[in-house]
This record gives C-alpha cells, sequence and structure tokens, in this order.
C-alpha cells in the first residue's frame, strides 16, 4: 500500500492515479497510523512553499512524515513535495522545510527566460538511481514551478538558464522537481520504478 | 532547455466530443476520454477541453469526462469554456484540471484573474481571448464565443491579464479561426512581445508549416490546433518530427 498523503494540496489524485495506473495501490490519507504503516509515501505538492508546509504542520504531519522516511522505507516527493524536505524555502517570506535533507529551495534565476518555468524540459541524469531505471539522459518531463533546490543530493538536473534541480535521491529517500503523473510515458516508467522499490 | 508544445483541443457538450473528429481505428470518435488518451500516445504536449455545454446537467458531465481523462492521460489537461467563479475553478481542478482557462467572464470582471490566481497560483491560471483586426496593428477582444466586440484592445487586455495574474495568454484570432491559412503571426509577435507568460497560438492552423511560423516568427510558445488533428489529415507525431527537423526544440516521442 503506498500512502499519498493528504494535505489539501491539490493534485494529490493526479498523483494517486498516476501510481495507480502502473500497479500501484495508492490510498490518498492524512491519518498518521496509515503513513506509518505504508510501504511507501508519496507526498504531492502544488502551489506555495509557506502555505505547503503550513498546511503540513497544521495537520501534524510533519512529524509522521520524518518518521517514515527516517525508518528508510520509499519515499518520493514531488515538485513542492520535494522542496519541503530541505532545510528552508526562501518562496514569499521564507519558511522553515522539514529539514530531512540539508539545503535550501531557492528562486530560478534564468535572466531572459520566462519565469515560472513551465512546460517540457529534457532531463540531465547527473547520478545513477533506481528511481531513473531504464530511463534515456535527454528524455522529456513535465515541469511547473519557480523555485528549486540547491542541494548535495541532486542525481538529474535540467537546463533553464543555469542547471535546475530536477530530482534529489539519498537513500530510499526521493523528491522529483517535475511531475512525473503529468509526464505522459517516460514519467508512469518512473512511477513504476518507484513502485517496484515500494514491493521490494 | 524548454520545448515548445504542441496542443490539442477538443470541443466538449455534455461530455460528448463535437465538430468532426474522423480518426481511424477509434471505436467512438465522440469520447474525449478515449481521444485524450490517443493524442497522449501520440506525443501531445497537453490537451485542451473546451467546454461548450449550455446546462448545469451538461457542466457535471464534463465535469465526469474531466475525472476520467485524469485516470488515462497522463498529459497536462487545460479545461476552458464558461468558467466565471474561482469555486468552479477549484472544482475543475480537484476533479484532474492542471489548468484553467478564463474568457468572457474575465473581460466582465477582470479581477476574477486575481481571485483565481491568488487562490490556485498563476501556473494554473490561463488568460483566454478571442481577438479581431480593428486595423493595422490593432486588434480587438472579443467575448461570448467571438460574437461580442468589447472595445477593448487585445494586447494592452492581455499585459494586463498578466499583470492580475494568468500565467499563460492564449490568443484566439477570430479572423484566422478555422480558415486554415495560417495563425496571425502579427498579432502573436505583438502579444510576445508585450508579455512574460507563455504565449499559445490558436486560430488558423493548416498544416506544420503554419505552426513553424508561430513558433518561430510569432515568438509563440505552443500551438494549439483543433480540426487539422481531429481531421487525422495530419498527426501530432508528423507536425512534431516537422518542426524538430526545422530546428525547433520539440519533445519528439
Amino acid at each position: 500500500m503506498i500512502a499519498v498523503i493528504d494535505y489539501d494540496a491539490g493534485n494529490l489524485h493526479s498523483a494517486a492515479k498516476g501510481l495507480a495506473a502502473v500497479g500501484g495501490e495508492p490510498v490518498v490519507t492524512s491519518d498518521p497510523a496509515v503513513i506509518a504503516g505504508a510501504d511507501a509515501v508519496v507526498l504531492p505538492g502544488v502551489g506555495a512553499f509557506c502555505d505547503c508546509v503550513g498546511k503540513i504542520r497544521e495537520r501534524g504531519l510533519d512529524a509522521p512524515i520524518r518518521a517514515y522516511i527516517a525508518s528508510g522505507r520509499p519515499f518520493l516527493g514531488i515538485c513542492v513535495g520535494l522542496q519541503v524536505l530541505f532545510d528552508r524555502g526562501l518562496e514569499g517570506a521564507g519558511a522553515p522545510g522539514l529539514g530531512v535533507l540539508p539545503g535550501e529551495v531557492v528562486r530560478i534565476e534564468a535572466p531572459g527566460l520566462k519565469i515560472p518555468h513551465m512546460g517540457w524540459n529534457s532531463l540531465r541524469l547527473a547520478r545513477p538511481s533506481r528511481l531513473f531505471a531504464g530511463i534515456p539522459d535527454g528524455a522529456y518531463v513535465y515541469f511547473v514551478h519557480s523555485y528549486h533546490a540547491v542541494s548535495a543530493d541532486v542525481v538529474a538536473t535540467c537546463d533553464y538558464g543555469q542547471p535546475i534541480t530536477a530530482a534529489v535521491a539519498r537513500g530510499n529517500c526521493f523528491g522529483v522537481q517535475f511531475h512525473p503523473e503529468k509526464s505522459s510515458a517516460v514519467g508512469l516508467r518512473i512511477l513504476r520504478n518507484f513502485v517496484e522499490l515500494a514491493a521490494a | 532547455m524548454l520545448a515548445k508544445r504542441i496542443i490539442p483541443c477538443l470541443d466538449v457538450r455534455d461530455g460528448r466530443v463535437v465538430k468532426g473528429v474522423r480518426f481511424a481505428n477509434l471505436r467512438d470518435a465522440g469520447d474525449p476520454v478515449e481521444l485524450a488518451q490517443r493524442y497522449d500516445a501520440a506525443g501531445a504536449d497537453e490537451v485542451v477541453f473546451y467546454d461548450i455545454s449550455a446546462s448545469a446537467e451538461g457542466r457535471r458531465t464534463t465535469l465526469d469526462v474531466v475525472t476520467a481523462t485524469a485516470e488515462r492521460a497522463f498529459i497536462p489537461l487545460t479545461v476552458g469554456g464558461g468558467v466565471s467563479d474561482p469555486d468552479w475553478v477549484r472544482t475543475l481542478l480537484r476533479a484532474g484540471a492542471d489548468k484553467v482557462s478564463i474568457n468572457t467572464a474575465a473581460v466582465a470582471d477582470p479581477t476574477l484573474i486575481e481571485r483565481a490566481a491568488d487562490r490556485f497560483g498563476s501556473q494554473c491560471i490561463v488568460l483566454s481571448m478571442d481577438v479581431r483586426r480593428a486595423g493595422p496593428g490593432r486588434w480587438e477582444v472579443l467575448t461570448h464565443g467571438g460574437r461580442r466586440p468589447t472595445g477593448r484592445d487585445a494586447i494592452a487586455w492581455a499585459a494586463e491579464g498578466e499583470r492580475r495574474g494568468a500565467g499563460e495568454v492564449v490568443v484566439n484570432s477570430i479572423d484566422a479561426d478555422g480558415g486554415r491559412q495560417g495563425y496571425d503571426v502579427t498579432l502573436l509577435r505583438a502579444v510576445a512581445d508585450s508579455v512574460g507568460v507563455p504565449v499559445v497560438a490558436s486560430g488558423g492552423a493548416g498544416g506544420s508549416e503554419d505552426m513553424y511560423a508561430a513558433l518561430t516568427e510569432g515568438g509563440a510558445d505552443a500551438a494549439l490546433a483543433a480540426s487539422i488533428f481531429h481531421s487525422g489529415e495530419v498527426s501530432v507525431a508528423d507536425v512534431k518530427r516537422y518542426l524538430s527537423g526545422r530546428g525547433v526544440l520539440m519533445r519528439v516521442v
């Protein structure tokens, strides 16, 4: 069972449908007990950093998420769900994140280019990762964001005036800045890789 | 770098695709879910549903279509048509739409754009405008499906829409729409030069060359088309191969 964390952040149903399409058994939940008992957890996200991290705290989900990740079982943060894993986000007034991964989430600096970075961009696979098994370097995925993580755990980037963090990994804790659930066959393959990790 | 996007657009009424759709090997050419899935497989970068239902009942049926599409097509989905309040935007987003486009209601009450963008983020609010040539270098915005002139200048309206929080602007040329004589490239360039958000070309696509002009000379980030794709005479894959061959960055599947 894969717990898809519901904190009223929108798009969680798309993430759940993507997981279901590749053979996963997603359960959309905000129940800490369900999260604690899951084989894998997905944290989706759309919107602003402060807003998302605020909603996670309001619902008392920050400690359960940290405890789950500490257990070493597979975890996947999507978009803002990746960003909130870090120490701090600089969007708006700035806010502390969950502090699971060291680093900050900063605004994209791409002079002459449009912000948000929205659309299909190609992955540069920086380090091998089980999440990207079978995914060729240069594969296109769908992004919508204005901020990205500065991190030592980057496993994939894309080019948008500067290298943009596209994916991070530390052990079984994964995060993708793009939306695999909206990235057609490539995105579904990435979700399938995650589902297989959960089943292993 | 970001690829330019190719977007098929489907008119949906009471849960069914209207306008001639003539695909081979389709069980049911009027099923929007099946078409969205087919366009996903063919390499479409997004799909747009334009809801032209007249009744509340038709609206609910369209909502079911959005939900079902999100289960079976895994590319971004934009829904437009008759969107006039933020609660309906929320309903569409929760059903599985990634973006919602606003047209007539935004002209009637421009604060709708910021009310929606403040609540859901600019990335999911699209300003769609129907535009007619009003003189050399001048274009007027029309509403109600292109039937009602507003006196608004299209270039100024696009810039205002961005200021109010629209994350993307769709420029539909009434003069070119359905004529298959090419997009209004001068109009596209004028809009692209006056806004900092992505511009989507709409209205007039007759083939791949027209898309090339819109995405290069016109400065558009995406090209939207309906009839040339639905008729089956040009496939999304063909268009993308052609554009890629001419040096336009494309996600070719």
